[in-house]
């Protein structure tokens, strides 16, 4: 496992030697943080919290995540470079994870870049710390279950269009179980239970109780199993 | 040194390899040739493990590629067709990250190994240039130092003088002659005065069969006072 290191270091580096790195995480925080101003209000909701800024996060990640995670195995597969990866003496596993784990630091480093909002927060009234921590800490964790899947959807094919349209839909299934909208439209049909099920899958239903400041460990376990998952496949994918 | 045993390759209902066997010792130099979709490029890939055969195998130093491939890449030294790179990296950082996946942790290490590696393919001039921004030639030298940079007991080398201006073609085969004798090495070319320059022996591979495996003097005698490219013709067209 040892070998993890380098890939990693490679690729986390790798994102500040272009300067997509940084049109993203501008793109990121303007997108989060205005979505969070304009649409949830900040200021005008009168609370001191950061509820309006995690809402929306589901919906952000949809566009935003397949964007970062459709070049991971596009791209070395276009350029070729994956030849030379899978000659060094690593393992499959070990290139996923340090590729996964490089993208995953990048995206945590945009999400807490939005922690000026926090601060602002705790200037202004008093919040609850523990629900902004937690808020945290699910949005990640969310992020890695989005990144895996894109991961995969990006070995899947050397084209990164095909790749992001791939990974926008995987994702957008796995947000649509859990929104109220559409389990509205489902219970109509289906008995509780099974609406539940469906529901279970979903991201958005297991992130909402971490931006209540509950940390349960079954959402944990959600996201933390969805990711394994996906970079289970990633891993056969790529030694198909 | 290589032993490669019946090596079958199919795509789809293509065979791109059909059951070539060869062993290469220390000291050797075997020179690959073919005409264009030959083969030689996926052989290739098969003895490095990149690609998994459909049948047959490889040893390295008695490793077997199909069951053990990180031992079997920890040998080689392998420069794949077109020499690809991490082009947004400069020389440095690149050769940076191969000796840190080669197990070249230490600082003081690490830069003896880049250092040396920079040297041989004469690249110190440009050790701060990111690799997308150089010329062909240098591009295939930085492919070449990165499959030298840990000295490894064999070297395959995919097309290793393609793109080089002739006083570079001079120095690789002075290169490769003056290695030789301690490694065992596989190249391809097109050059067929290259195999007679510098190869102890020569394998003709058509339609991804063998069907010349001896010293380049018995090739050219042959058919005596012939030009090697009609002898290579000859060879090649027989078997359509
Ligand atoms: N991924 C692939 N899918 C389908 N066919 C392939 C694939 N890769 C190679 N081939 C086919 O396998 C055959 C051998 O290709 P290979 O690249 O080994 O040839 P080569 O001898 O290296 O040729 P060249 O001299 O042009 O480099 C060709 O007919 C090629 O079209
Ligand atoms: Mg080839």
């Amino acid at each position: 496992m040892s070998q993890v290191t380098p890939v990693f270091k490679r690729e986390f580096l790798g994102y500040f030697r272009s300067p997509v790195a940084y049109v993203f995480l501008i793109v990121f925080l303007m997108a989060s943080v205005g979505l969070a101003f304009f649409v949830g209000q900040f200021f005008r909701a009168n609370q001191a919290s950061l509820e309006s800024y995690f809402t929306f996060h589901p919906w952000l990640f949809l566009f935003l995540i397949p964007a970062v995670g459709m070049r991971l195995w596009s791209e070395e597969k276009r350029t070729g470079t994956v030849e030379l990866l899978f000659t060094l003496p690593l393992t499959t596993l070990e290139a996923v994870l340090g590729k996964f784990l490089a993208a995953w630091a990048f995206l945590s480093v945009a999400i807490l870049l939005s922690f000026p909002m926090a601060v602002t927060a705790g200037y202004l009234g008093d919040p609850d710390w523990g629900v902004i921590a937690g808020s945290y800490l699910g949005s990640i964790l969310m992020a890695g279950s989005y990144l895996g899947v894109c991961s995969l959807t990006s070995a899947l094919t050397k084209n990164q269009v095909i790749s992001f349209v791939l990974s926008v839909l995987a994702c957008l299934v796995l947000v649509l179980l859990g929104w109220s909208v559409f389990n509205g439209a489902l219970s109509a049909v289906l008995p509780v239970w099974a609406v539940d099920l469906v529901a279970n899958f979903s991201f958005v239903t297991h992130f909402d109780a971490f931006t209540k400041g509950i940390i349960d460990p079954k959402d944990v376990v959600f996201f933390l199993s969805l990711t394994g998952f996906t970079l289970f496949l990633n891993v056969v994918a790529l030694e198909r | 040194m290589i032993e490669v045993k019946g090596l079958v390759k199919h795509y789809g209902s293509k065979r791109a390899v059909d059951n070539v066997s060869f062993t290469v010792r220390r000291g050797d130099i075997l020179g690959f040739l073919g005409p264009n979709g030959a083969g030689k490029s996926t052989t290739m890939k098969m003895v490095t493990g990149f690609l998994s055969p459909t049948a047959g195998t490889a040893l390295v130093n008695g490793h077997d590629v199909t069951r053990d491939p990180v031992a079997v890449k920890k040998q080689l030294g392998y420069l794949p067709e077109s020499a690809p790179a991490y082009g947004e990296m400069t020389v440095e950082e690149f050769l940076g990250f191969i000796a840190e996946t080669r197990g070249f942790r230490q600082r003081a290490e690490k830069a003896a190994r880049i250092n040396r590696a920079l040297d041989l393919t004469h690249l110190q001039t440009v050790r701060t240039q990111t690799i997308e921004t150089l010329s062909k030639g240098y591009k295939q030298r930085v492919g070449f130092a990165q499959a030298l940079l840990h000295d490894p007991p064999a070297l395959i080398l995919d097309e290793p003088t393609d793109g080089l201006d002739p006083n570079q073609k001079n120095e690789v085969r002075a290169l490769i002659k003056k290695m030789a004798a301690e490694k065992a090495v596989v190249l391809s070319t097109h050059i067929l005065e290259e195999v007679e320059a510098l190869c102890t022996r020569v394998i003709i591979i058509s339609q991804g069969k063998v069907v010349v495996d001896e010293t380049p003097e018995k090739l050219r005698a042959r058919q005596p006072g012939a030009r090697l490219d009609e002898i290579f013709r000859t060879l090649t067209s027989s078997e359509v």
